[in-house]
């Protein structure tokens, strides 16, 4: 298959790009027209999801030359024959089948020349949009004339290339500025962002909206493509007949713009602000962002010409980089893990109870309360129900200020919700989650109680970080209907769900699980039982390691840097902070017992001085930094650094450098994270790398532990382990599977 | 098997009217049964229940808002209706036994406008009044909540009607100023009440103005209507051709002296009003110069349309058979069964009568072709012919009201003869007794057996109720 995309690629570069006389023969399955009076009606219809594939491109190039050539036609709408999508964006495949970045540069050229020709066509083209119009896409709506789209929840406009690592590569980051203005077009391209169709109106992004349909003669969705297909013909008929004018007469606010920008030292000093702004976020870690710019800088200073050669071959050098291909092996990743590979469970979960309204608790039952779910949320006292209870409120009327939901959604939504402080209604309960206290024995009375009320079929999920699922099970009457469920904090921002099985439960029971953490939003991934499971315990070692480097002397603020520095969205110390200190010393402690010395690295005991001192994290105020409510700024916390003294360590200077302090850091987790693929506690490496970056923020320009291994190179990892080895010992001791892959570089996690 | 017996009559015709199918069995196996297909029944009577009829009804004539009632209060209109329905039917003051009116934008001051209006107009200080609103069949609930009195026993005359005044609303102050002035009256100090005045700010004194829209949704009903029309493929044409249909049979009406329910009224400081103000037949050329008023730029909702903002009230009575032939009257109709719906309020705002009909039909027994009289509250053109393009679908029926097949729509020589909501206009709130009124007067005039009255509102909701020509 890759061949023959690779021979269409190769036709296309050859210029074979009107229709033969060979293709004729052939019918078209991904574009087809219809002629109204005098309006050719494009419809694409891919037989699965509407992408620029080599396919489409080809058959749209064949349509629009017969359009062309049909003198009675004077106008023509573009529109989608899929109800969820106009052009969800470039055939991923297709870039990815590339194996330089010239043969990257020809598509993206081909794809720009294409859109040339729409841009200059002589007969006005509406592009007439619902649901997602995104990437390629977005590019070709925005080379047509006019723009329509439908205020369905599902349209969006956007160009996400950003976010693979690319960037617009058929002509966006030369329309845009012109379209929008040089701040505005930033703005959209690079932070990838999805635009809602209002928003895009007032942008000035499409030209008309056209409102979603209820039931009448047809089903809603199809009636509302046939009503966007007939306000978008009347409006190419308005075009032709010049009754609609092209361009909008530009507002004072734009025309003042228009003049500032007119000022080359102006634009000097927007592209100097944003490259500065992206240099803080990215620590330049992020090559497509640095590439946009000078895009777009091309196109304005030099003129198209150079402009658009800019962004081809940028485009061609972005899809070759590491980065790319890791952003898109998450993109990949995060698709997969949005699937159930146990199947439809045999009972759907529609009542939901969640024990313990703390964050963990209350945050599950405003995941679920908002996708339908009947949630009972139990707590032992009124405060902490009124708390948890609140805590729901706010985070869904967070939602209606942002105008994502109504306030009458936020009201039915709530309607789900059941607060209290009994068993009452457990008896109907499909599913219970527990997110009590991290203690084994409060675990234990839970789960006896639980069970003592609910029915046969119900699960019981318990949400831990550390505690292992199978001692929490010991006391269940039923273990095949126990699993584990660990959320990340805060539930309703943090994608991940950790689920975790035994040896015992049913795969009824996790296909159960996944479909309530699916149906909740979640990326999902399944891993097996053990001390910390995945996540928590690739990240016990990286923490150990941090405070041992806090130890010796390290700055709580260099820490972070270093560990940003290398692509980590949170530092170290924060993240430390953020967990709570008291977790990770409870946490530090527990697997320490379970994996011995391996797991040493800082002193535990300089944790416990810091949680017996109150200094908690973020939540008491006062951890590694000092929180003051309101405050952006946080200084550190200098009676932290007075605990730390009487803990100093002397750093070994042959592995102290920054360098090295970052890859003590990074390897002791990666090396744990293969390890779990080892011990099979990890499915398989595309799971392992979502955990990482979605739970624990491992950098995503790496694209995760396993992506790492396989581009930094497993042999170049077991050396610098080895280094710090005859330091510290057995901490950095390569893992078997790690050795398998260094000593043959053949070996990929990732084929 | 056929006697003269009533009562197994009754039992014949129920089973005949249980489905279509039934009466073809019949139809083949008896041929004495055509006849009875053929013909409808005599009556709705059912052993045991009493008979609850209209004595009569009456409105003021119905004006665009702004106009002539423009500086009157909502109870004034009230009061007008409520003593021209005394007049109309010379009935003493405390026979009356309970008084519902119905409202939708409430008057503060007036909140329940059934007893102001009513101890304006005179009647008994003794006789209890309430309000109810469910936005455009509210004077339809009024006048529900009155049979209900009397079918229970509870009263034997009842006066049941509704009020809108639109040409004063209430504009509220915005909440923080509410909240300012409300914490001014408690502030005992004068530095406390200078402090709370200075922290008004200008912007506090943006006012709150009341909307056509729904609560839920906060989508206007014009805008609703407008994509029920697209969802429906209404045409802008077949819109503006059905409005044009309401103008002239409603200045047809006019002119022939149809609208008897209109009683003269004297506006303090003005002259007698004794005709609807808002009918004005147009032409379709002039018709389709308007631009769309809700959906920009292409939408087919349109001024000329829509129903207009009115001011307006309306009055019936409503009484026991026996109390009303002891008092000396001959009622006008019997009002017989009927139902409230409720659907989503979003995309089927404006759907009740398909939804209705139907339902109204079966618990009567009865079918569309049974019925000689449709009134329909006409909204707007839109909605209407989305209603008759619902009703005629039998996918529609299927898919979303759960029924084996459509009910069919109404012939148009029998729908909305003497105008409608779009062209006579339509006070929210009065609408509903209009509604009746007029099914009671056509079925007189035209001597037809059955009529059927039919209305959609605000919130999803909606309304049939059938009614029975009284023996002349």
């Amino acid at each position: 298959e890759r061949e023959t995309r690779l021979k269409f690629i190769c036709d296309c570069t050859a210029g074979v790009m009107s229709s033969t006389g060979r293709s004729a023969f052939f019918s078209r399955t991904h574009v087809n027209y219809e002629i109204k009076g005098d309006v050719a009606v494009i419809r694409m219809n891919d037989p699965s999801v509407n992408t620029l594939s080599v396919q489409m491109q080809r058959e749209m190039t064949e349509v629009m030359d017969e359009v062309w050539g049909n003198s009675a036609v004077q106008s023509v709408v573009l529109i989608s024959s899929k109800p969820g999508s106009f052009i969800a964006g470039a055939d991923l495949n297709m870039i990815q089948a590339c194996t330089t970045a010239e043969e990257v540069t020809l598509l993206s050229q081909e794809g720009q020349k294409m859109f040339e020709k729409i841009e200059k066509s002589p007969k006005p083209i509406v592009a007439a949009i619902n649901g997602s119009c995104l990437g390629g896409g977005f590019e070709f709506a925005i080379a047509c004339q006019y723009r329509i789209a439908t205020k369905s929840k599902k349209t969006v406009l956007g160009c996400p290339e950003v976010m693979l690592g690319l960037l617009p590569g058929a002509g966006g980051t030369q329309r845009l500025p012109k379209m929008l203005g040089l701040p505005s077009a930033f703005d959209v391209v690079l932070t990838g962002r999805s635009i809602r169709p209002d928003k895009a109106k007032k942008m000035g992004l499409v030209h008309q909206l056209v409102d979603t349909l209820g039931p009448g003669l047809k089903s809603p969705e199809e009636r509302t493509i046939e009503y966007l297909e007939e306000v978008a013909v009347e409006a190419a008929r308005g075009l032709a007949k010049k009754q609609i004018p092209l361009t909008k007469e530009k507002g004072l606010m734009q025309k003042i713009q228009d003049y500032v920008m007119s000022y080359p030292f102006v634009r000097q000093q927007i592209y100097n602000t944003v490259q500065k702004k992206v240099m803080k976020q990215t620590k330049g870690l992020y090559p497509a962002p640095l590439k946009i710019i000078e895009c777009v800088k091309a196109g304005l200073e030099q003129g198209p010409t150079a402009g658009y050669l800019a962004e081809s071959q940028n485009f061609g050098k972005l899809a070759m980089t590491p980065e790319s291909k890791a952003l898109i092996g998450l993109y990949h990743g995060q698709v997969t893990c949005k699937k159930n590979r146990f199947g439809t469970p045999e009972k759907e979960v529609k009542a939901l109870a969640v024990l313990g309204a703390g964050l963990m608790g209350a945050g599950i039952a405003q995941v679920s309360v908002d996708k339908g779910i009947h949630t009972i949320l139990k707590d032992t006292t009124l405060e902490g129900l009124s708390r948890g209870e609140q805590q729901v409120y706010k985070g869904l009327n967070d939602k209606t200020k942002k105008k994502s939901i109504t306030t009458f959604e936020r009201d039915s939504f709530l309607s789900n919700l059941t607060g209290q402080l009994d068993y009452n209604g457990f008896n109907k309960a499909d599913m219970v989650i527990e997110a009590v206290f991290e203690d084994l024995s409060i675990k234990h009375k839970v789960l006896k109680e639980v069970e003592a009320v609910i029915p046969p079929h119900c699960i019981f999920a318990t949400n831990t970080s550390a505690l292992p699922i199978k001692d929490i099970a010991a006391v269940s009457k039923r273990p095949e209907k126990v699993i584990g469920m660990h959320y990340f904090s805060p539930v309703d921002k943090m994608q991940l769900l950790e689920i975790i099985t035994t040896d015992k439960t049913s795969k009824d029971t996790t296909a159960s699980a996944v479909a309530v953490g699916l149906k909740q939003g979640k990326v999902i991934i399944v891993v097996g039982d053990g001390p910390g499971f995945y996540t928590t315990r690739c990240l016990a070692p990286m923490l150990a390691e941090a405070v041992r480097v806090l130890q010796e002397g390290v700055d709580p603020k260099k820490l972070d840097s270093l560990t940003t520095g290398f692509g980590f969205p949170v530092g170290a110390a924060t993240l430390a902070d953020e967990v709570g200190i008291d977790v990770a010393a409870h946490v530090a402690e527990d697997l320490g017992k379970a994996f011995g010395s391996r797991f040493g690295g800082g002193n535990i005991e300089f944790l416990k001085s810091m949680v017996d001192k109150g200094f908690k994290g973020r939540k008491s105020g006062k951890g590694c930094y000092i929180y003051q409510p309101g405050l952006k700024r946080r200084d550190v916390n200098t009676e932290a650094l007075e605990i730390l003294e009487s803990y100093k360590l002397t750093p070994n200077a042959a592995i102290s450098s920054d360098s090295d302090i970052q890859y003590r850091l990074v390897s002791r987790f990666v090396n744990e994270a293969v390890l779990c693929l080892q011990e099979g506690i990890l499915a398989n490496p595309v799971e392992g790398d979502i955990g990482a970056v979605f739970g624990l923020g491992f950098p995503p320009c790496l694209g995760g532990p396993f992506r790492f291994v396989d581009s930094f190179g497993a042999d170049k990892l077991v050396e610098k382990m080895r280094k710090f080895e005859e330091v510290f010992g057995n901490q950095f001791t390569p893992c078997q599977l790690l050795l398998d892959h260094a000593k043959d570089p053949s070996k990929k996690f990732h084929k | 098997m056929l006697t003269t017996n009533q009562s197994s009559y009754d039992l014949f015709c129920f089973i005949l009217q249980r489905s279509k199918k039934e009466k073809c069995t019949f139809h083949f196996h008896n041929t004495t049964v055509n006849i009875f297909v053929a013909k409808s029944k005599k009556t709705l009577a059912k052993p045991g229940v009493k008979n609850i009829v209209l004595v009569d009804g009456v409105r003021t004539p119905f004006l665009q808002s702004g106009t002539i009632y423009a500086d009157l209060m909502p109870h004034d209109l009230a009061r007008a209706a409520l003593q021209g329905l005394l007049n109309r039917t010379g009935l003493p003051k405390d026979a009356v036994d309970y008084i519902v009116y119905g409202t939708v934008i409430q008057e503060v001051k007036t909140s329940n406008v059934a007893r102001e209006a009513a101890l304006g107009a005179g009647f008994s200080d003794k006789t209890p009044a309430h309000t109810v609103t469910m936005a455009c069949i509210s004077s339809n609930q009024a006048m529900t909540t009155a049979v209900g009195l009397i079918a229970a026993g509870q009263c034997d005359a009842v006066v049941a009607g509704g009020v809108e005044f639109m040409s004063d609303v209430p504009i509220r102050h915005s909440r923080r100023m509410r909240k300012t002035m409300l914490s001014l009256n408690k502030a005992k100090t004068l530095g406390a009440r200078l402090s709370l005045l200075g922290s008004i700010r200008l912007a506090h004194l943006a006012p709150e103005l009341p909307a056509v829209a729904e609560f839920s949704t906060a989508e206007t009903m014009g805008h609703s209507a407008d994509r029920l029309a697209a969802a429906f493929g209404v045409s802008r044409l077949e819109q503006d051709e059905f409005a044009l249909r309401s103008h002239t049979l409603a200045k047809k009406a006019q002119d022939s002296g149809l609208l008897s329910d209109v009683i003269s009224f004297k506006v303090p400081g003005k002259d007698i009003v004794s005709k609807d103000n808002g009918i004005r037949p147009s032409t379709m050329e002039q018709m389709a110069k308007l631009k769309p008023a809700f959906i920009k730029p292409h939408g087919t909702v349109t001024a000329a349309n829509s129903s207009f903002l009115t001011d307006g009230a309306s009055a019936v009575l409503i009484m026991s058979e026996e109390k009303a032939l002891a008092m000396g009257y001959k009622p006008k109709a019997y009002l017989r069964d009927f139902v409230y719906v409720s659907q989503d309020p979003k995309d089927q705002l404006l759907l009740g009568p398909t939804y209705a009909t139907p339902k109204v039909l079966e618990k009567s027994g009865l079918t569309l072709n049974d019925i000689d009289v449709f009134e329909f509250h006409e909204a707007f053109a839109g909605q209407i012919m989305a209603n008759l393009k619902a009703m005629e679908s039998d996918w529609f029926a299927q898919t979303y009201m759960g029924r084996k097949t459509k009910v069919g729509a109404p012939p148009m020589e029998k729908f909305n003869s003497w105008g409608g909501s779009l062209s006579l206009g339509h006070p929210f709130a009065a609408t509903g007794c209009r509604l009746v009124t007029t099914v009671a007067h056509r079925l007189q005039k035209e001597g037809g057996q059955y009529g059927l009255v039919a209305a959609c509102a605000a919130g999803g909701q909606g309304h049939a109720m059938v009614i029975e020509a009284y023996p002349q």
